[in-house]
């Protein structure tokens, strides 16, 4: 069987390198972002096999999902057939570049410890205390819960510098009969997939961004085939919920700095209520938010 | 009993691969947009099916069995699904030359 892992494992490796070829020297820029979206599905299933089923979750709906939408619609609001710019030595300086990076990279990895570190096995012991039993969450939401953190202000961020641009007016045609009916199926689908993700977050891979993700899409499906309006920034309701995230998060982070052992240490008895809200609140924000960074309605925008 | 369940597994499975490849085939060798789109979705849909029957059995779990049966449920009304919106696309176009040599 391990001569079959090694085959399967090789093909993969040789698949993610050529899509992410092809996504960078394709001369067509949508053919790139076909390349783009299959290598991202591809690092789904490389990071699956890795024994990461969070990352491959994470990767699939966020990096070849909602990514792959945000390109296809950069694309369509190119002027013109825009080509990439056929520089002769960019190659060769890239090339270069990789080169080093992976002599870096291997030079890094090649002096870790076999095995698993000291870090890993102090943190695999503390997740009974942590409040849930899934070690990614744990880590995620308590250990390291300050990356989390500034991950969810970095959508908030994203979003705001959204704002500032004008885009284009865009008209969406009118989708056909068949494409509307499976809209009507799939978006309360990836909804209630949505909500499981998150449920199950606490004890399975799953989580506050894969669950966003997944609400989102289901949001723009709507949006895109002009079921529902885009949201409205003006409402009040909107901004609550795109704020809501790190308004909690940030509440929790300043009443344990200043009522408790310190900056997020969860205190043990009230870890899983706080991660649940936290995690709750963060992805009606990430949903919230990822729908308008991709479907904004541009007359809003440009008002 | 197990083992006859993985016995009768791998059938599935083989065909399974099988209809994956020829469907890839087509993909890749047939001549114009409809029969392509035909190769890919109903040939891989039967053998996502049959994967999913053989590893149900190689699996020998009820739940698991029952999961991939719903996967396969959406693959295929989404792969029937787009290969519609694609043949509809594909007839209300222009019929013109397109950069590619009409690819």
């Amino acid at each position: 069987m391990a001569v079959v892992d090694w085959v399967y494992d090789g093909l993969l490796a040789l698949l993610v390198l050529g899509l992410a070829a092809g996504a960078l020297y394709s001369l067509s820029l949508y053919r790139a972002v076909v390349f783009y979206i299959a290598l991202g599905l591809v690092l789904a299933l490389v990071w699956a096999r890795l024994g990461a089923p969070d990352l491959a979750l994470a990767e699939a709906a966020i990096g070849a999902g909602l990514t792959g939408v945000l390109l296809l619609s950069a694309l369509k609001h190119q002027p013109n057939k825009a080509r990439l710019m056929g520089w002769p030595w960019l190659p060769g300086l890239t090339g270069i570049a990789i080169l080093l990076l992976l002599i870096m990279m291997v030079k890094a990895v090649w002096g870790l410890p076999q095995g698993m570190a000291a870090v890993g096995q102090a943190a695999l012991l503390a997740v009974p205390e942590s409040g849930v039993e899934h070690p990614v969450t744990a880590v995620l939401l308590n250990f390291r819960a300050w990356d989390t953190l500034l991950e969810v202000l970095v959508v908030l961020l994203a979003l705001l510098a959204l704002r500032q641009l004008t885009l284009p007016d865009e008209t969406f045609p009118d989708a056909w009969p068949l494409l509307l009916a499976w809209s009507r199926l799939l978006a309360p689908l990836s909804l209630l997939l949505g909500i499981y993700l998150l449920w199950r977050g606490a004890d399975a891979p799953g989580g506050a961004f894969q669950s966003g993700a997944l609400i989102a899409a289901g949001l723009l499906m709507l949006r895109l085939v002009g079921l529902s309006p885009a949201l409205p920034w003006s409402r009040f309701g909107v901004r609550l919920s795109i704020l809501i995230g790190p308004t909690i998060f940030l509440l929790a982070a300043m009443a344990t700095a200043s009522l408790g052992a310190g900056w997020l240490a969860f205190p043990p008895d009230w870890s899983k209520a706080l991660i649940l809200l936290i995690e709750v609140a963060a992805t009606t924000s990430i949903a919230i938010s990822l729908a308008l960074l991709v479907g904004s309605d541009s007359r809003e925008l440009n008002q | 009993m197990i083992e006859f369940t993985a016995i009768l597994a791998w059938p599935f499975l083989l065909a399974g691969a099988f209809f994956f490849i020829a469907g890839t085939l087509g993909v890749l060798r047939f001549p114009d947009i409809y029969s392509r789109l035909h190769a890919v979705t109903k040939a891989d849909t039967l053998g996502l099916g049959l994967t999913v029957i053989g590893l149900g059995l190689l699996s020998g779990s009820l739940r698991t069995t029952l999961l991939m049966i719903l996967v396969w449920l959406l693959v295929m009304a989404s792969g029937a699904t787009a290969c519609q919106l694609l043949a509809r696309y594909e007839r209300e176009r222009p019929q013109v030359e397109d950069e590619n040599g009409g690819r």
